[in-house]
């Protein structure tokens, strides 16, 4: 049941093996906004991490512990206070990024606790994304499902955006994946990934 | 009642191997009183330890049969099919040492004077309590619990066991609990006991010889924390400023709902509760302090703890705050321990921990499932 629940998960969320992919076995890992804690059981259950997650969300700390992840329930935006200077090998932030509102300060924070970074975030640059824009609406899709008067989405950005965010703000990109479901996406990746993983750190 | 253990029973277990407290005195004998509920399973690894807090007991759900209305104070967290699940656990309740519901304590009496503790009972400490209820759990068989949780002065408790004893609990349910206390948390125990031993009837702790008891003394110390125990809107939505009468009577008579209440609470606690258990109770609070012989470092007094951790506290508990829960879950972080941390949106200060809220209840219920599916180690 467990090896079915990692393939259903799998290919829910193709950002989560992406994820999994850059992360050795048995390394520490925090996930920021973690949700119901999918991702650190698909972490802990293919990689063998030590995980802990942080979830501002009552129903998902529930969640969370019923999933047997460690989580720690406090608001991302006022700071990664309770952790310690590089006590992570990685710090992710999967599908969160849109999301924050202190968006350059909780990076900074993620390279302060962790060793590396790794987001994942909806590429607004999508073609389709484009051509609803074009045709005068904004886009709703299985990335970005909500409305524009509900979405909790405030920083959404292109690839171009986050590498040019990156370079502004001296954070070394290491690794991109970019995909549209669950294939990788090579040519033309800013108009044809519906969904960019990165891996980055501090840099020099 | 519903999904109740029903009818319950104390009982008793007699020490005969003299208890040294930390203070370095020493009780050559001590009974403690205690309760179960739930089946103890094949290879003993599904125990769970209450712990209580300052004026907890060993009856901690269910009814007895003489006395129907006489329920377990976390009757609404502990049965079947509740949070903590007596159709997969074996629940300990367990009255401390130093109480006054039938443990040994200052109100017992002495074997070898034929009157009361007294002033005579040793000042005790959450250490000198551990060692007490690990001698219950060596008589029950027990060599670790599957958790032991407790709320407020338990969850200090509870927190010890895993330093204590790092391997006899897997897990610890620390609830509206603190590392240590506050000057402020003394300064309102010193002002309790100031109430106590300055009631003429206190007679230095060995007012039964006198057949008084200090209830003006325990009433104030009893208001006092009460008010600490409830949020400033809790007491504003329930109270107000609502008048008795519904006017001022310009008089130091009862005029305030927030008054009778208070002294409604004060007197009936007065009526039953033992004012030199009282004292005890808050020294322990007072003198916990697991960083104190690690320099005041908790990371390093977290560091011998192997046990999992669930620490849970409530946005209006201004008592035991959440920050203060928080710096629980920093050491327990700092020496990569699985710790989950819940915080909890109550609007009824730090007794939030004893009542019914469907998060809290969803999260203890979740966090124990697992434990129960899990196999001793």
């Amino acid at each position: 049941m467990m090896q079915n629940n990692i393939a259903r998960l799998a290919a829910e969320r193709p950002d989560f093996a992406a994820i999994a992919a850059w992360i050795p076995k048995g390394a520490s890992v925090l996930d920021l906004g973690c949700g119901d804690g999918s991702l650190l059981r698909y972490l802990k259950e293919t990689r063998s991490v030590r995980g802990y997650g942080v979830e501002i969300n009552d129903l998902d700390i529930v969640s969370c512990i019923a999933n047997g992840v460690n989580v720690i329930q406090n608001d991302l935006e006022s700071g990664l206070s309770d952790f310690e200077d590089g006590s992570f090998d990685f710090v992710i932030l999967s599908q969160t990024l849109q999301a924050t509102r202190h968006t350059e300060p909780l990076i900074r924070e993620m390279l302060r606790v962790g060793r590396e970074g790794i987001v994942s975030f909806p590429n607004f640059g999508y073609w389709k994304n484009r051509l609803n824009v074009l045709l005068g609406n904004m886009p709703v899709s299985s990335e970005l499902p909500y409305q524009w008067y509900n979405t909790p989405n405030v920083h959404l950005c292109t690839l171009n955006d986050f590498e040019t965010f990156c370079r502004d703000f001296n954070v070394a990109v290491l690794e991109r994946r970019v995909m549209t479901g669950e294939s990788e996406v090579r040519v033309l990746p800013n108009l044809l990934g519906s969904t960019a993983v990165y891996r980055f750190q501090r840099g020099i | 009642m519903n999904n109740s253990v029903g009818i319950v029973s104390a009982q008793r277990a007699i020490f005969d191997t003299p208890l040294v407290f930390r203070s370095g005195a020493v009780l050559p004998h001590y009974e403690l009183v205690y309760e179960t509920y739930g089946k103890l399973n094949a290879d003993k690894s599904n125990a769970i330890l209450i712990c209580h807090a300052l004026s907890g007991h060993h009856h901690v759900a269910g009814c007895y049969a003489d006395e129907p209305e006489n329920v377990g104070w976390w009757n609404n967290m502990i049965g079947p099919g509740k949070p903590i699940n007596t159709d997969k656990f074996f629940v300990i309740g367990v009255n401390n040492l130093g109480g006054c519901h039938g443990s040994t304590g200052p109100s017992s009496i002495n074997p070898e004077t034929g009157q009361p503790y007294g002033s005579s009972f040793p000042v005790i400490t959450v250490e000198d309590w551990l060692e007490s209820q690990a001698r219950l759990a060596d008589l029950l068989d027990i060599r670790q619990f599957a958790a032991v949780i407790g709320g407020s002065l338990g969850g200090m408790q509870a927190l010890q066991w895993s330093l204590t004893f790092p391997d006899r609990v897997r897990h610890v349910l620390a609830i509206a609990a603190a590392p240590n206390l506050t000057a402020q948390n003394i300064a309102f125990n010193d002002v309790a006991r100031s109430a106590i031993l300055s009631d003429p009837d206190f007679h230095g702790g060995n007012f039964y010889q006198h057949n008084v008891v200090p209830t003006r003394g325990l009433r104030l110390a009893r208001m006092l924390g009460h008010i600490t125990y409830l949020s400033d809107d809790a007491m504003a939505n329930k109270f107000g400023r609502e008048l008795r009468s519904g006017e001022f009577s310009y008089s130091y008579d009862i005029e305030f709902e927030i008054e009778s209440y208070l002294r409604y609470q004060g007197d009936k606690f007065a009526s039953y509760f033992d004012a030199n258990t009282y004292l005890l109770m808050t020294k322990a609070l007072d003198y916990f302090d697991p960083a104190h012989d690690f320099g005041g470092d908790l990371n390093r007094a977290f560091a011998r703890a192997k046990a999992s951790f669930l620490v849970i506290s409530f946005t209006t508990d201004w008592r035991f705050s959440p920050e203060r829960s928080r710096e629980i879950v920093r050491p327990l972080l700092h020496n990569r321990r699985n710790v989950s941390y819940a915080e909890i949106t109550s609007t009824h200060g730090h007794d939030s921990f004893l009542m019914e809220h469907p998060h809290y209840f969803d999260v203890v219920r979740a966090y124990l499932d697992n434990v129960s599916h899990e196999r001793a180690s």
